[in-house]
């Protein structure tokens, strides 16, 4: 499940899934059906509209084995909210096959650590790198501490710790542009601690934080990069 | 109903206020974080801390469920106990009692500790146009009452103001509401707290009537219970002849060996002590002993509206510790005025239009997103209330509420991705198409090359005007999957 803002504005961290995946001897599928998980329309408050959406997502994946995506909120979307539509859907058949796929939805980390049972992906990148655990990895999937575990092995890769690393971003989807001042206050601060932290690259597990913490580091023009935790974890 | 604070905007437009004023978002940043940190430590101390939690919902849910029972073995409780009990359907039913009580006495003033339900029904508004002077006793209330402010904390009401500035409320408005602040006053902690203590006894000695709201009302033995940290609530409650308690109806705890969870849960939760140092607890009339005339209001004012909510009814096992305002982001940023209510902060965003109704005004359809839904409310909250879960609910309520009329631009561009969305074939046309315009906007703004936008005309420069927005890919993923099967990742 590479999701539809990696799919069409961040194709590099999908690829990378892709890559580090091989390399651990998964055979990966890319079921060409899928869509979007139909977390903005649910987070935003159109249920009737995310109906659809979700019986697209459970076509597409009904009969895998795991659904892996490298996003953490994505990924609660799946096993948090795909039940509520279903109820509003009315159809029983529907709900059933959501009860069926949404268990199988693994983000990235929690695939790598609980389902391949490794940590040391055999990846090689040498930066200083800092970690800001996404808010739906963390505390709606309760990721813990998997991601830095991953990092903790990549070969020359040097972890700084992010002061109040645990707080939000700021992005919260349509929360970024229904209350855009909030939203950047959010991002600002984070962002300052990002460059207190001293690292060169800021990794993280959501595409969608990275997107909105980048934008606020490259108007401050900070030189710091943003990469997504796959594409450091298929680095060699 | 809970009223709105007069002329309140939208969320979007009254934090942007907010937001603009620096000392403000000093003043709560510093408060949180203190307060967070207190908490953090003392919970850490309790092992069994998710046990209780657990424990705290349950009792809760089984009180919302039997509430009708337990409603009326607390009435019955309380008569026997010499209680007057009055049961008040709105704001303006139970101001009108606390008004008789106080005009049956013939006084024109009362003494208060701290209530939430009080201020919900602006009790102190009412009786004020009645000619009765209401006097706050906590110490952030008074600042507030003498500041002619609004609160923006549960506990902490005056958390936005500072030390110099109390020190400057004190001076200037002290003399007008009773004993003047002493001339030589500093901004130290000490000092305005004396000057706090000196101006209210003269009022807890003079009142004859005080009012409180309760932490607690229990069932089986009729016993109200109120938690604080000043003893100011014990001077209202044992001091005067005559006492009203405005409870809202989803206070009452079935027996009393249930406090036990909750007088672990709340000092912790809230100001982030083991135990606070005053907990009174009276059970109607003792003779020759404290009031000897005890009124309690039970109050409705939209309670029974959010019971009947399936997803939001988690929202009365609320017990007002403030913890969820503490860690929210949002509310560290934009301050509780904000939230234009009593009740701010991610508890707010989701009580007020649990009690007013979805759809009643703008104002209260724009709280439930005024979150990220990042989720560390929840984290905290003692009684396991699940404010996202309950927010997205309610934004679904407010998208519901007016289907079939003319929508929203909103609406449009949902609907339009829904579309796309629910086909594979479309969303790749989709991309194509916008894949196709970022090089063309690429290419125009002669930056071949560049990732990143500076700026989006139309609805999108809400996004641009600080962030940099991303270029859409030139070649999707999907694109690529078929080009190469994923080979040459
Ligand atoms: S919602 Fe929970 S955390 Fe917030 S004030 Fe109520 S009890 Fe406390």
């Amino acid at each position: 499940m590479v999701t539809c803002l990696n799919d069409a504005l961040f194709p590099d961290a999908a690829k990378a899934v892709v890559r580090l995946l091989h390399r651990l001897g998964v055979d990966v599928e890319f079921p060409e059906g899928q869509t979007c998980c139909g977390q903005p329309m649910v987070n935003t408050g159109y249920v009737e509209e995310a109906v659809p959406v979700v019986r697209n997502f459970v076509d597409a994946f009904a009969g895998y084995d795991a659904v892996v995506t490298p996003s953490g909120s994505c990924a609660g979307c799946v096993r948090h909210q795909h039940a509520i539509v279903g109820r509003r859907s009315g159809d029983v058949a529907l709900q059933e096959r959501i009860a069926e796929t949404s268990p199988r939805v693994y983000e990235l980390s929690e695939f790598l650590v609980d389902v391949l049972g490794v940590e040391d992906v055999g990846a090689s990148f040498p930066h200083t790198v800092t970690y800001h655990p996404t808010c739906h990895s963390l505390r709606l999937l309760g990721v813990g501490d998997r991601p830095t575990r991953l990092l903790s092995q990549v070969r020359g890769l040097r972890l700084r710790e992010l002061p109040q690393a645990s707080e939000c971003c700021g992005f919260g989807g349509t929360f970024a542009v229904k209350n855009a001042d909030t939203s950047v206050a959010m991002g600002s601060d984070k962002a300052r601690h990002v460059r207190e932290s001293g690292a060169e690259v800021l990794v993280a597990g959501d595409s969608s934080c990275l997107m909105h913490i980048g934008g606020l580091l490259g108007r401050q023009r900070s030189g710091v990069r943003v990469m997504h935790l796959a594409e450091v974890l298929a680095s060699t | 109903m809970t009223s709105t604070f007069v002329g309140m905007p939208a969320f979007p437009e009254a934090a942007r206020t907010a937001l603009g004023d620096s000392q403000l978002r000093a003043n709560l940043a510093h408060a949180t974080s203190t307060i967070r940190a207190k908490r953090a430590r003392v919970v850490g101390e309790v092992d069994d801390w998710e046990q209780l939690r657990l424990a705290g919902a349950a009792v809760k849910d089984d009180v919302l469920l039997h509430l009708d029972e337990h409603l009326v073995r607390l009435e019955e409780a309380l008569t026997a106990n010499g209680a007057v009990v009055h049961w008040a359907r709105d704001a303006e039913e139970a101001c009108a009692v606390v008004a008789e009580v106080a005009r049956s006495h013939g006084v024109d003033e009362v003494v208060k500790v701290k209530s939430m339900a009080t201020a919900e029904i602006e009790l102190n508004e009412h009786l004020e146009a009645l000619g009765i002077a209401a006097w706050e006793t906590d110490l952030a209330e008074l600042i507030v009452q003498l500041g002619e402010d609004l609160p923006s904390h549960i506990l902490v009401p005056a958390i936005h103001r500072n030390r110099a500035e109390i020190r400057q409320i004190f001076t200037d408005r002290m003399a007008a509401a009773g004993r003047p602040a002493p001339d030589d006053l500093t901004d130290e902690p000490a000092r305005l707290a004396e000057a706090a203590r000196l101006h209210l006894r003269e009022k807890f000695l003079r009142a004859k009537v005080g009012v409180s709201g309760a932490n607690f009302a229990v069932a089986d033995s009729g016993t109200l219970v109120v938690v604080e940290s000043e003893g100011n609530g014990r001077m209202c409650l044992t001091l005067p002849e005559v006492l009203v308690s405005v409870v809202g109806i989803e206070k009452v705890l079935p027996t009393w060996s249930d406090l036990e969870v909750f007088l672990q849960l709340l000092p912790r939760s809230s100001t982030g002590e083991r135990m606070n140092p005053y907990t009174s607890t009276w059970a109607g009339v003792q003779p020759g002993d404290g009031p000897q005339e005890v009124h309690v209001v039970l109050l409705d004012n939209g309670r029974t509206r959010a019971l009947a909510d399936e997803v939001g009814r988690q929202a009365l096992r609320c017990i007002r510790c403030s913890a969820c305002l503490n860690v929210c982001p949002v509310y560290e940023r934009t301050g509780g005025h904000s939230y234009g209510s009593v009740y701010p902060g991610p508890i707010g965003a989701i009580l007020n239009p649990l009690l007013r109704g979805v759809g009643t005004d703008e104002q209260t359809d724009s709280l439930p997103y005024a979150s990220s839904l990042c989720g560390a409310c929840y984290e905290v909250c003692p009684v396991r209330i699940d404010i996202p879960s309950v927010l997205v609910d309610l934004r679904a309520q407010v998208v519901d509420a007016p289907r079939g009329g003319i929508p929203k631009p909103e609406a449009v561009a949902l609907q339009a991705a829904a579309a796309a969305f629910s086909s594979a074939a479309r969303m790749s046309l989709a991309e194509k198409v916008s894949g196709f315009a970022g090089r063309l906007l690429g290419w125009q703004l002669g930056r071949r090359g560049r990732t990143s936008l500076r700026r989006i005309p139309g609805p999108g420069a809400g996004w641009t005007d600080a962030r940099d927005a991303p270029l859409p890919a030139a070649e999707s993923f999907r694109s690529w999957w078929k080009r190469t099967g994923g080979r040459d990742a």
